[in-house]
């Protein structure tokens, strides 16, 4: 078995509107889908990376009381959860694709120090970069 | 009246500060952003100030700042050039906004930074970016104020933004 980081989570407001942005829009696939009452395990996986989850989680009872899941929903939708990064091989190309599904970018492909990169947001408010890798 | 800490509105106030932050150097007057949040503009500035702590213009004010500081460090572009690219109105205003919120002058914060340029090359620069913006808690002209007046209590005022 390889060891690692297998399944990292984010807090999304909708987890129907966050499968299609991430599945439809970016291109990831579902992976993983589990309801047990009002709890719903949902995970999706960049189609390049077979060993990592992305999980889209929507806090609420009974993991998380109300009062503190409104405030996630707040922390979320004032942009203020951490970074996060999608590594890609041609950032122009995938601004392209992405801006024309309707994807929301919150900054143009750049330039910088020899690779490009962009900033996009999910609709629960997660911010991303999506960086060239370098040659 | 949507409650201050609704999602949506947030949201949609999260909007219009991506949207400074995406062209800083740009006219960002209360209309406008109002139109991109979906919120009336008498309600704009107030929804904007409980969300992300700072009155609008302030968060714009940082951010030419950043951006100053950036060309300052990075480039060898004439401080009237970066003036002009990062929206101010005038060298005058720059100078003195830039002095009252960094507490030095445009030039010695480039002579500086140069020297000290080492090591972070490890951190994606757009966070890195993000991680120097000058923390702007009080106006601009209460910090001036403040350090006219030494280490007096300033008086209470209607806040400036």
């Amino acid at each position: 078995m390889s060891q690692g980081v297998e399944t990292v989570g984010l807090y999304v407001r909708d987890q129907e509107e966050a499968l299609a942005f991430y599945v439809d829009k970016v291109g990831f696939k579902k992976h993983t889908d589990v309801k047990n009452g009002d709890f719903r395990w949902l995970t999706v996986q960049h189609p390049e990376q077979p060993s990592f989850q992305l999980g889209l989680f929507k806090p609420g009872p009974p993991m998380i009381d109300a009062a503190t899941a409104q405030s996630l929903n707040a922390i979320v939708a004032k942009g203020a959860m951490p970074p996060l990064v999608l590594s890609v091989a041609d950032c122009r190309a995938a601004y392209a694709a992405m801006k024309s599904k309707g994807v929301e970018f919150t900054q143009e492909p750049m330039d910088r120090f020899g690779t490009v990169d962009a900033g996009f947001r999910d609709p629960s408010g997660n911010g991303w970069k999506m960086i060239q890798a370098r040659k | 009246m949507i409650p201050a800490d609704d999602p949506d509105l947030l949201r949609r106030l999260l909007r219009a500060k991506d949207r400074m932050d995406a062209a800083s150097h740009e006219a960002w007057p209360v209309d406008r952003l109002a139109q991109v949040s979906g919120v009336s503009e008498a309600h704009f500035a107030r929804s904007f100030k409980d969300a992300f702590g700072v009155p609008p213009h302030r968060y714009l004010l940082t951010r030419r700042i950043e951006k100053a500081s950036a060309l300052l460090r990075d480039t060898a572009l004439p401080i009237t050039d970066i003036v002009f690219q990062t929206g101010w109105e005038s060298l005058g205003t720059f100078g003195r906004i830039f002095r009252d919120i960094t507490g030095e002058t445009p030039g010695a914060l480039r002579k500086r930074a140069q020297a000290a340029a080492n090591g972070v090359g490890a951190v994606p620069n757009c966070i890195l970016a993000a991680a120097v913006r000058p923390n702007l808690t009080i106006a601009v002209s209460e910090k001036r104020r403040r350090s006219a007046a030494g280490k007096t209590k300033p008086r209470k005022k209607q806040e400036a933004p």
